[in-house]
């Protein structure tokens, strides 16, 4: 019999709904502690919403269960950060004086470089390890990435993961991220969970290049419902 | 200097103070013509304080407390966006101030007039804009993680409906001292160019805050002297001598190449 001190996250029959549509409908899972979930599927699937309602940043109903000393970061996938003179310095510091530094060294970046710099004037990389910086200032033990790589080049986009790879295995954190490239599902992620509005797939994210299951993933939704665990 | 003057140089370095700090939040929030137009909407309280013969800064402050209001219930609830429902609101405040202002007092209204200032109005506008500054100083930090992201400041448990408000309110008051001394039609200038100025000169947040306040207190100031000296509206000295500042900034980034 499993012990609920497995999961550090449970989500049973969520449903969204937003001016009258369905943006997620019956959605269970999950997640141990310590793993990489990959949430994939279509645009407009419901990813996003589903991590808004992680957050408690939208109406749903269902239920969502995160163990009791549950620390969230998280990393939005649209910033308006180009028109906006703010440093690095200062964005940081919104989360944690102390800690400013040291986030920095662990994303690995030169805090002499970019910690005066503007947040406009970062290249797509440098930006996206400031706002992993962000997420892990103040020790979180989840995190929700969304797209974290959008805008950025492949060499950088490699070493983001690698480093949150390194993360999760060196602090124990759990990582929830969206991403449609199917590599780095593979790659750096332990479970997946296909979206299509409702749960499509959910299982080790090695089956991901499976040509089949990918066409369930993108294709027509074929619900399935019940304990996914 | 007479003392008409120096109340109104007084109250000018006020307001410009804290409608350049205000303003430079106005601007990130791509809110400037919000500023600007809310203004219009004191119009008609204005009017009313003038008919109904009692402070038509009450009036003003009333009817642009009330515009904060409906602004930002319409922003929730239909998601317009800010600019598109004061657009849609300030026509029609300027239009039905226009039709109820006694015409005597039409122009002081859109201009304002530093003659009438006394020393209740300066020490009105100075707690006036102290309080507006240290409360937007509070909430200052968690506006601008709102704009960055809505989703990442309410993850960090920010009330960001909640904090839009409160500015809305505290840059209405901020307006309704300023119609004094620029006018209905001009006031929006306080809470805009400053801020587009600093915007200019700035890579952080600090120093950004900062010149948007200082540009706002050298305009105010140096428009009331020149008024003062060649016997002219304020308003439009105060405008002029912010542009000039304006200008000036653009041609310093031009000329030193700031990113």
């Amino acid at each position: 019999m499993e012990s609920s001190a497995d999961y550090i996250l449970k989500v049973s029959n969520l449903n969204v709904t937003l001016q009258h549509q369905t943006v997620l409908e019956n959605v269970s899972f999950k997640l141990e502690r310590g793993t990489a979930l990959a949430i994939v599927g279509p645009n407009g699937a419901g990813k996003t919403m589903l991590f808004r309602a992680l957050l408690n940043l939208v109406p749903y109903s269902g239920k969502i269960q995160w163990e009791d000393k549950v620390r969230i970061g998280y990393v939005p996938q649209k910033l308006s950060v180009s028109d906006i003179p703010i440093s690095v310095r200062e964005f940081l510091s919104f989360k944690g004086g102390s800690k400013i530094e040291e986030s920095l060294r662990s994303v690995g970046l030169d805090n002499k470089v970019v910690l005066n710099k503007s947040l406009g004037v970062l290249s797509g990389g440098q930006l996206q390890r400031v706002l992993i910086a962000w997420a892990i200032i103040d020790g979180p033990n989840v995190l929700l990435f969304d797209e974290p790589t959008t805008g950025v080049d492949l060499d950088s986009e490699e070493a983001i993961y690698e480093m949150l790879d390194r993360l999760k295995k060196q602090n124990g954190i759990t990582i929830l991220l969206i991403s449609h490239d199917m590599h780095i599902v593979r790659d750096y992620s332990d479970y997946m969970l296909a979206l299509n509005k409702c749960v499509t797939f959910f299982g080790e994210s090695r089956e991901i290049m499976n040509p089949s299951l990918q066409r369930t993933i993108y294709g027509e939704a074929l619900c399935i419902t019940g304990d996914l665990s | 200097m007479t003392e008409g003057l120096i109340f109104g140089l007084i109250t000018a370095i006020s307001v410009g103070l804290s409608g350049g700090y205000l303003g430079s939040l106005m601007v990130l929030e791509r809110m400037a013509l919000v500023g600007d137009a809310l203004s219009h909407v004191a119009l008609p309280g204005l009017a009313l304080g003038i008919l109904l013969n009692f402070n038509p800064f009450l009036g003003a402050f009333g009817f642009l407390f009330a515009s904060a209001v409906i602004i930002w219930h319409l922003g929730r609830i239909t998601k317009l966006y800010y600019e598109t429902i004061v657009a849609a609101l300030f026509t029609l405040a300027l239009a039905i101030g226009i039709l109820i202002i006694p015409q005597p007092d039409l122009l002081e209204a859109l201009f304002g007039d530093i003659t009438k200032i006394g020393l209740a109005d300066t020490v009105a506008a100075i707690i006036i804009s102290i309080a507006a500054m240290l409360l937007t100083r509070i909430i200052y930090r968690k506006i601008v993680l709102g704009i960055i992201s809505e989703e990442l400041a309410s993850s960090t448990g920010i009330n960001v409906a909640g904090i839009n408000l409160l500015y809305l309110l505290l840059v209405s008051l901020t307006v309704a001292v300023g119609i004094r001394i620029v006018g209905t039609l001009l006031v929006g200038f306080l809470v805009v160019v400053p801020a587009a100025t600093a915007k200019n000169l700035s890579s952080n947040l600090y120093r950004y805050s900062l010149l948007s306040s200082i540009f706002g207190a050298i305009s105010s100031s140096s428009g009331i002297l020149l008024s003062g000296s060649l016997a002219l509206p304020s308003g439009p000295l105060i405008v002029l001598s912010g542009v000039t500042i304006f200008l000036t900034a653009v041609l310093i980034r031009w000329v030193l190449k700031l990113s």
